[in-house]
């Protein structure tokens, strides 16, 4: 049990550092709303006051510093200069470390953690305390007075109205624990409102008459306060008047009571409602029940969803929309399942076709609608796969800042298109390569500063990470401003390892390609960063084994572009059904560039062997599928009839021939990982309408696999030698 | 009493016998053990892999699985198979992945006491040997037991 609910804390920990990191990027960019301050504050808060339940010392520590300092900014102690932003994203970045730590296990870069603690300890104030922290236990309301700051101690008399909800009492909670709590800060008077109590005959045991106004005297400030009714928000109808601070808090009560008062209707009782409170702490997870709890929080963290759409404005701004968590095993069985759904029209439509019934046109017309709602299904399901990018872009810019720091540079990320939605495996599998190629970008891409300066280029280097939608695949481009791929020492390179010969003659492209061959590196030095002995070729593959196209493009002194296209999901795609010697295959659409019907006049003999077909003027080369996969007997002599123009990765244009098209349709695709090695020329393999089996192939692998392009490279390596 | 033991040990006996289908494969009489058999289908014809080697006909769906449909003809050195309807498809599970094998007909269920197992003899047919766990006498024929895990896992490294 105790090992689910430290699961369920990590996971929310991972959602509160994503929060964290938003609200300070956004305060990085200026935006000094005290409500995005608040964000973060409660965010780091929340990290904490979980971490403390499990006893997990060194984050509590840490958080209670960075809380600490944050909350000076929050009660505008402190002004948010640059330098603080930055600790602050840094001792962020750190968090998310030491979550990790204490999840996976593993060491903590202590120099690191003590260099942070020691500049954060610097804007503590002095009178703060160092305290040391006991796991918190379950019982009573913890003692949050203590950890938060002292404030201003001078003495402040509270009215507060407190009227418990049905739910309170069925959670286990008991007002009189609270009052103790009260007591125990100042003086306090407890007046009991029983006007609502019915008559003795009218009175329903399980129902709440009572409410209590109580008058508190106490140094504590107002947070300590509204922390003792923390676990009962929600639960209860409460005002809290300060005698000082009335009028500065009025906007915030009247948020809190809309917020409390709509609570109850519109979440769950099983699903504790988290209200976003103004000034209070909230902790937005696992709160335990003070005493024995009703019934075992639920897995599906019902928290997030249950926050509630409060008529505040502005936590509605920052509040997450309703969420639901799946297991995503669960996502995936419904993905196939509706993948064979797919498939399971088709046949049935084909075997309708294939009916010798005089009129079908009814049924084919109801097929078309089960056809419709099958897809409707299936992007329905496919979009919850889908994710933003937005996480991943957030990490990329950890990332940068590291980077930039290990490498003495200075370099921001911008990011665009952060909401752009992209498969989750395609995400997750993501976050290596592109790690990989900012910190590149970084290390070897922008100039030191001095450098920089010196080429009229702003100090700090611009890492521009964007994201959009183009045609059915998503597109992530990885631009700096840096000084472009330095041509010369590449090519050099390349055959100082004996990658190229000698006095290969290449094009810029070409070179620029070159950074993806295997065991290409250019630092000079192994330096911390990169250049680790992986090279891009590791991106290379990351983005193929997706479906993916990775190209490079340089400007020499104006800075380097990767781009990279992927598929929008890995389990469906759109392909062109041909036929290749009397096997039915499949071709993404993707690749496809155009397609056209041969005729000899187009056919042009080079060579013995060669051919190229000509389109409008130019001459492309024809690779024959059915040869390049080993199919066609040799003594076949009839020409393939159809050419499917494809262009590779490097702009070069080859016309596939095969026997013929016969559809275009969305396919499911199968992997063969685990039925047979890998297969050059095949991709991955989709079950047709008449439950055939068909391969999927890869134009860019058939190509690179045929005869040709290994003369091409025998060619080029003799004519440098 | 000693009658009652003597009952016993046969129950034990039977119970250790264990059910082996047999069919053949380009003539000869070959058996698996009935547990490692999923289903038996009808040959349909499979789709091709590029680039396989000659034991491996290609692939097929089952139930929206694509599985691999090995020739156990040629597998085991023989001639290889010309596939028609009347051949059948033996789909067995190794490690959960179903593979099919194509055998020319499946003959029948017989018990096989493991004691009249006898070892393979040694002789000099590298190819078959390999993939031959022993063999029993049944009605006077000769029949081999495959060991499925031989078959199975070798295509995979020679693709």
């Amino acid at each position: 049990m105790s090992g689910s609910i430290q699961d369920t804390f990590f996971e929310e920990c991972e959602e509160l550092l994503e929060a964290t990191d938003e609200g300070l990027s956004a305060i990085e960019g200026g935006d000094h709303d005290p409500e995005v301050v608040n964000a973060v504050f409660r965010a780091v808060h929340s990290i904490k006051g979980g971490a403390g339940a499990f006893g997990l010392n060194e984050l509590v520590a840490f958080a209670h510093r960075f809380e600490t300092v944050f909350d000076e900014v929050r009660a505008n102690r402190m002004e948010l200069t640059d330098p603080l932003v930055q600790l602050l994203l840094r001792s962020c970045d750190h968090l998310y470390n030491l979550v990790a730590v204490a999840r996976d296990g593993g060491e903590t870069d202590q120099e690191h953690h003590d260099m942070l603690i020691e500049a954060l300890d610097k804007y503590i104030p002095e009178e703060e305390e160092d305290l040391t922290f006991e796991p918190m236990g379950l019982g009573g309301p913890m003692d949050i007075g203590a950890i938060d700051l002292p404030g201003i101690a001078t003495e402040e008399t509270y009215q507060i109205h407190f009227r418990p909800l049905k739910d309170m009492y069925s959670t286990g909670n008991e007002p009189i624990f609270l009052f103790q709590a009260l007591k125990d800060m100042g003086t306090l008077e407890v007046t009991l409102d029983d006007s609502e109590l019915p008559g003795f005959d009218a009175i329903d045991p399980e129902e709440v008459y009572l409410s209590w106004n109580l008058v508190l005297t106490t140094s504590e400030p107002r947070s300590s306060v509204e922390a003792v009714f923390e676990f009962v928000e929600g639960l209860c109808e409460l005002s809290i008047d300060g005698d000082g601070d009335a009028d500065a808090d009025a906007a915030a009560l009247a948020a809190l009571e809309a917020a409390f008062g709509s609570a109850p209707a519109e979440a769950p009782p099983e699903a504790e409602p988290t209200v976003m409170v103004e000034e209070t702490p909230a902790a937005p997870f696992e709160q335990p029940a003070p005493a024995p709890a009703p019934e075992a929080v639920p897995e599906v963290a019902g928290k997030q969803a249950s926050a509630p759409k409060a008529e505040t404005a502005k936590s509605e701004q920052r509040g997450p929309n309703p969420t639901l968590r799946v297991d995503l095993e669960r996502a995936d069985r419904l993905i196939n399942a509706v993948g064979e759904l797919i498939i399971n029209h088709s046949m049935l439509a084909q075997q309708i076709a294939n009916l010798d019934v005089a009129d079908v046109r009814d049924v084919e017309t109801e097929l078309e609608g089960f056809k419709n709602l099958a897809r409707d299904i299936q992007e329905g399901v496919m979009s919850i796969r889908a994710q933003p990018v937005k996480p991943l872009f957030q990490r990329m810019a950890r990332i940068v800042r590291e980077a930039s720091s290990a490498t003495d540079k200075s370099c921001k990320l911008v990011t665009e298109g952060e909401n752009t939605e992209v498969d989750k495996t395609v995400i997750e599998r993501l976050a290596d390569p592109l790690t990989h190629i900012l910190r590149n970008a970084v290390d070897h891409g922008v100039e030191k500063p001095e450098d920089r300066i010196a080429a009229g280029k702003d100090k700090v280097g611009e890492i521009r990470l964007s994201a959009s939608h183009r045609s059915g695949s998503v597109c992530i481009e990885v631009r700096d401003d840096g000084a472009g791929v330095n041509r010369p020492r590449v090519k050099q390179i390349a055959i100082e390892k004996g990658l190229i010969p000698e006095n290969a003659e290449l094009t810029d492209s070409e070179i620029d390609n070159l950074l993806f061959l295997p065991g290409f590196s250019t630092a000079k030095e192994v330096s911390k960063l990169s250049g680790r002995g992986v090279g891009m070729d590791v991106v290379k593959n990351a983005v193929t084994g997706l479906g993916g196209r990775i190209n490079i493009s340089s400007n020499p002194g104006k800075g380097s572009t990767f781009t990279i296209i992927l598929p929008l999901t890995l389990a469906v795609m759109d392909g062109m059904v041909v036929s290749v010697a009397d096997q039915t295959m499949v071709v993404p659409i993707t690749s496809i560039v155009e397609t056209m019907r041969g005729n000899d006049d187009m056919i042009n003999n080079l060579g013995a062997d060669g051919t190229l077909l000509s389109i409008r003027g130019s001459f492309v080369p024809i690779c024959d599928v059915a040869g390049a996969l080993g199919l066609r007997k040799e003594d076949s002599d009839q020409p393939p009839g159809v050419y499917l123009l494809v262009e590779t990765e490097t702009g070069q244009r080859s016309a596939l021939a095969v026997d013929d098209i016969h559809d275009q349709r969305q396919v499911v695709i199968k992997s063969l990982d685990g039925v047979c090695g890998e297969i050059a020329g095949v991709a991955a393999a989709t079950i047709l309408g008449d439950g055939k089996i068909a391969m999927i192939l890869d134009p860019e692998s058939i190509l690179a696999a045929s005869p040709a392009a290994a003369f091409d490279t025998e060619r080029r390596m003799s004519n440098a030698s | 009493m000693q009658a009652e033991t003597k009952n016993n040990d046969q129950e034990v006996k039977h119970a250790q016998f264990s059910e082996f289908v047999s069919f053949t494969v380009a003539g000869q009489a070959f058996c698996l053990k009935i547990t490692q058999i999923r289903e038996i289908r009808r040959w349909s014809p499979v789709t091709i892999l590029p680039h396989a080697p000659s034991d491996v006909l290609g692939v097929m769906n089952l139930r929206g699985a694509v599985i691999p449909i090995y020739d156990l003809s040629a597998r085991f050195g023989l001639q290889t198979t010309e596939a028609s309807e009347r051949n059948v498809v033996i789909v067995v599970s190794s490690a959960g992945k179903p593979v099919g094998l194509l055998a020319e007909s499946v003959s029948e269920i017989i018990s096989i006491n493991p004691e009249e197992i006898q070892e393979t003899p040694p002789v000099d047919s590298r190819n078959t040997m390999e993939y031959i766990q022993g063999i029993i006498s049944h009605d006077d024929t000769m029949v081999r037991i495959i060991n499925l895990d031989a078959v199975i896992s070798v295509p995979e490294q020679v693709l």
